[in-house]
């Protein structure tokens, strides 16, 4: 079991090697350092104050090969820094980019935790109503609500809601962002029914396939040979059965919780990573970028491996190699 | 005979089709006496199965039984609500399934599944069901009963998950035992020890067992009586000595022919010529008329009824009937 | 050669390509019964994208010349390629500003209008007809989806056959790449890769592609585990049968119910996430999303207009419900389990 551990991490670690030498290609070959710096400082600047932006951020090394040493490129440098969090600072206005992430970090989960845990309970709640009534009109009205649902675009969801809830029935504030205690359920409402709305369709319908496929299985035939009744089998022998696959789906997307739903952010005002990444799209800001991506794409490779480990608690199957 | 635990009359059981509902089970009418094992033997597709689960009411949705009488330990089954039918399951009647690999819950401990079976029909602790399933487990003769009971299904191999099974449907001592191809699954000396048993189990608490299979050997080491289907419906039924060793239906005699055992040094097996007809593709009368060597025109219009060869062994058969009537 | 002209030789090779594939289907009983089964059970939907389908084949098909020479400001028109879609409405149907539907005049000024009445869904902020832009926006949804999928259907199949059939190394650094790619939230990668490769609506399609193929080619390679060990491969093999042979006789042709459901599937959540690409930016011009992107606060305004944001929020729903609705009645049909009872 350690020794899976240790393989699996191992193999984890690999693959953030990998997502960086990704992340190098897409960054650094293909940017033109000139162009970054005029877009940063401004046209009119005076070439020495390009030059020296330039080589503030870092972008004046050789990319892959410097015969005088080796370990001075664009490659090692950012191998180096981002495996040690040193993300300096933003290409866009030179503000420290690890500070700015860990604050961004509150807003975001302020947003997506509700999100998620609502939307969790939610979705496997009206999934194992649906399914202990398949294939009666109650499941065919749920699956074509949950299709109605998920062809909406999160866009109209926005628009809607903020315009709905917001602007005509004046329920919650349209946008904006307050930490304080007493008004941040106000500011958070919205967003916060705007993504479940959004994700619910979907949700719903995953698992009342992964339902419904766990009820025609033999062991259900068995329980129910037994004299086990309908609701006992739901919740006792196919929600065990299904929380596998539903694992998998819950975990993979826990590292949204971080990167935040950049459109829910941007929309609503709120401060999070997900407006973070907003910004620095619209501004060319690669440095920031960079290390958004990079940090997303961490948890995700953490997420994955607490998922294999969680499959040997809960599945007998893997647990007993 | 009101000694009967299984009484079914005229069952039809369908399914919805491109075209309106196929029965797949059409008017069959058989029964069980108290501690007798019956067979229900027939090729893949021919309704057995759909027949033994029409019998405990677990006709998978879309299908339904539509008309019809069952009778189960002298209660209408049909007629019973949810609830009394759960009762009914796992107390009165039994049924243990062909593929012991996916029938039990991967999750779930043996030893639990066979709790839980208990515990669903009668109100004992947690620890006296957990007594009372190891001494299943003893029953049943799986080793090391008390480590055994905190095992998963995937650790055990196919022979003890069968044991397993058969240990939670006898648990309640039900007067039923329905048996689904019990066997077929499994290595070929291990099954001779399923049946060995069953047998045992049978004598010991007096439950009837209706048994399917396709397989004649097993019909020959554990069935009192034999009824043979064929495309939804029975063709024949009688003691097993009669049915096995002097058949009258052209199709049993066929099946008794074709067994390579029958066969004489090399000579060339005997065949039924042509295939069993999917249920779109069932002739008008007999369904065995497109291949039967012994086809008259009546057999291809007219459904043959039940002509009784003898007080014990009953035929649907037209050439038959001619006979008996001469 | 000009874009238009290569823009009617794609639509044309593209028909001739589809017809092609219809007839080769037909030949088959399997795939003539789950298209007829198909349109049993999903007239209405097939319908709806037959339609969009047909405006987006209209819209791509464009040539110089032909318009109305009396027409005011059209001399410029003349010499510019119009499609069949452009021909539908007058030459010159631009207006000022914005124009609520079927109005005759302005909707702030209250000035006439140069075509009053004319416009069925309103004008824009440029001035520029609704339902003309609605009706183009259906041939850059088409492109998306189906330009998109174009490139990650073979290569998802490439590296997932090429991985479950010789498993192995070449597996294992197929699996580390599908790992790598996948690791990086789908949204992220997407930026990131337009942000390196541009902004033309190639280079999203490209993008799309990119982070699109891991998903369907986790499923190719796992069949193609299962299918490589069925018994009538491992036959085949032992015969001497070249690899080659194998895989596009017995590995392919079992993997094309997986690539129909997957295109199908994989159609509404490419335009989707278009629409939100549009939202940041980074999205292909004439798109719905782009429409409702440029729509978003003149829902705030007072009085509202309503009209632009109704009309690309309307097709683009109606095309993603119509290809929903097909995509689960492809799953049922083509589910193996019912493909093998067939068989």
């Amino acid at each position: 079991m350690f020794a899976y551990i240790v393989r699996r991490t191992a193999y984890g670690f690999a693959v953030v090697l990998g997502v960086l030498l990704l992340l190098f290609v897409l960054f650094f070959l293909y940017a033109d350092p000139s162009e970054m710096a005029l877009r940063a400082v401004g046209e009119k600047a005076p070439p020495e104050v390009l030059t020296q932006w330039i080589v503030n951020h870092g972008y004046d090394k050789p990319a892959i090969w410097n015969p005088e040493d080796p370990a001075d490129t664009l490659l090692v440098e950012h191998f180096r820094r981002m495996l040690t969090f040193d993300f300096g600072r933003s290409d866009a206005d030179d503000s420290p980019i690890a500070e700015r992430i860990r604050r961004g970090m509150g807003p975001s989960l302020a947003v997506t935790i509700p999100i998620f845990t609502i939307g969790l309970v939610l979705g496997i709640g009206l999934a194992l109503f649906v399914a202990y009534f398949r294939e009666t009109y109650i499941d065919r009205m749920g699956v074509v609500l949950c299709v109605l649902g998920m062809s909406v675009s999160i866009l109209l969801y926005i628009i809607g809601g903020q315009f709905v809830i917001g602007k005509l029935l004046r329920w919650f504030p349209i946008s904006g962002f307050d930490p304080s205690p007493s008004v941040v359920a106000r500011f958070l409402a919205l967003p916060v029914l705007v993504g479940l709305a959004e994700g619910i369709g979907g949700s719903v319908r995953f698992y009342r396939t992964v339902f419904i496929e766990e009820t025609n299985r033999d062991y259900v035939r068995t329980a129910r040979a037994k004299g086990c009744g309908d609701g006992r089998i739901m919740a006792r022998h196919v929600l065990r059965n299904a929380m596998i696959p539903i694992l998998t789906r819950v975990v993979v997307s826990i590292p949204f919780l971080f990167t935040g739903s950049l459109l829910l952010e941007s929309f609503f005002g709120i401060p999070g990573l997900g407006s973070m990444t907003v910004d620095a799209i619209q501004g060319n800001d690669f440095a920031t970028l960079r290390a958004i991506v990079y940090i997303g794409a961490l948890l995700f490779i953490v997420a994955q491996i607490a998922t294999d480990i969680a499959y040997t608690w809960v599945d007998p199957r893997v647990r007993l190699e | 005979m009101s000694g009967a635990v299984l009484r079914m009359g005229d069952v039809v059981t369908s399914f919805p089709g491109p075209e309106g509902r196929i029965p797949v089970v059409d008017g069959v009418s058989l029964a069980v006496e108290a501690g007798e094992v019956l067979a229900l033997v027939g090729e893949s597709g021919c309704g057995k199965s759909m027949t033994a689960l029409s019998a405990m009411r677990l006709v998978p949705k879309p299908g339904r039984v539509d008309t019809g009488t069952i009778e189960l330990a002298g209660r209408d089954v049909l007629g019973l609500s949810v609830s009394e039918m759960r009762r009914v399951r796992g107390g009165d009647a039994a049924m243990i399934f062909q593929e012991p690999m996916t029938s039990l819950n991967p999750v779930q401990m043996v030893g639990s599944q066979v709790v839980e079976a208990i515990r669903l029909h009668e109100r004992i602790s947690a620890a006296e069901a957990r007594r009372r399933t190891i001494e299943l487990f003893d029953r049943v003769r799986v080793p090391d009963p008390e480590e055994r009971f905190e095992t998963f299904p995937h650790q055990l191999s196919g022979g003890l998950k069968q044991r397993v099974m058969i240990a939670m449907a006898v648990a309640m001592r039900p007067r039923l035992l329905i048996a689904d191809e019990p066997s077929t699954a499994l290595d070929v000396t291990i099954q001779a020890q399923i049946l060995e048993l069953l047998r045992e189990l049978q004598r010991e608490l007096g439950t009837a067992i209706l048994l399917i299979t396709h397989d004649l050997g097993v019909v020959n080491e554990l069935a009192d009586r034999v009824a043979v289907m064929y495309a939804g419906r029975l063709v024949e039924e009688g003691e097993r000595s009669q049915v096995l060793g002097s058949p009258r239906h052209p199709y049993t005699q066929g099946l008794l022919q074709s067994m390579p055992s029958r066969a004489r040094h090399r000579e060339r097996l005997h065949e039924i010529r042509g295939v069993v007809p999917r249920p779109h593709d069932w002739p008008e009368g007999c369904r065995f008329s497109t291949r039967c060597e012994r086809v008259i025109e009546r057999c291809r219009t007219q459904v043959p009824g039940i002509t009784e060869v003898s007080p014990t062994q009953r035929v649907c058969c037209h050439v038959v009937a001619d006979e008996v009537a001469r | 050669m000009e874009s238009h002209v290569l823009s009617n030789i794609v639509v044309a090779s593209l028909l001739a390509g589809g017809v092609l594939a219809l007839l080769a289907a037909r030949r088959s009983d399997l795939w003539r019964a789950a298209g007829g089964e198909l349109l049993r059970r999903r007239p209405i939907a097939l319908a709806v994208i037959a339609a969009f389908v047909l405006i987006a084949l209209l819209d791509s098909v464009s040539w110089i010349g032909g318009g109305d020479p009396s027409a005011e400001g059209s001399v410029l028109a003349l010499h510019q390629p119009r499609t069949v879609i452009d021909r539908l409405f007058p030459a010159d149907f631009k207006e000022r500003s914005y124009s609520a539907p079927l109005a005759d005049f302005e909707f702030y000024d209250g000035a006439p209008l140069a075509n009053p009445g004319a416009h069925l869904l309103g004008t824009d902020i440029l001035g520029r007809d609704v339902l003309y832009l609605a009706l183009k926006g259906a041939r850059v949804a088409l492109l998306i989806g189906g330009l998109t999928s174009l490139i990650v259907i073979p290569l998802a199949l490439l590296m997932g056959v090429t991985a479950g059939y010789f498993g192995g190394r070449v597996d294992d650094v197929v699996f580390f790449v599908m790992s790598t790619l996948a690791s990086i939230p789908t949204l992220l990668l997407l930026i990131a890769l337009i942000m390196a490769l541009g902004r033309g609506p190639v280079q999203v399609c490209v993008a799309m592609g990119v982070t699109g193929w891991v998903g369907f080619c986790r499923i190719v390679r796992g069949e193609t585990f299962k299918l490589r060990e069925l018994d009538y491969v491992q036959a085949a093999r032992a015969l001497g049968v070249s690899e080659a042979r194998i895989i596009f006789r017995h590995i392919l042709p079992n993997l094309m119910h997986l690539v129909v459901i997957t295109f199908v599937l994989l159609f509404s959540g490419l335009v989707l996430s278009e629409a939100i690409l549009s939202y940041l930016g980074i999205g292909i011009d004439g798109s719905w999303g782009q429409m409702i992107d440029q729509a978003r606060d003149e829902l705030a305004r007072d009085p509202i207009i309503w009209w632009n944001l109704c009309a690309a929020s309307a097709a683009l729903f109606c095309l993603i419900l119509a290809v929903n609705f097909v995509g689960d009645a492809v799953r049922d049909i083509l589910d193996p389990r019912t493909l093998r009872e067939k068989q």
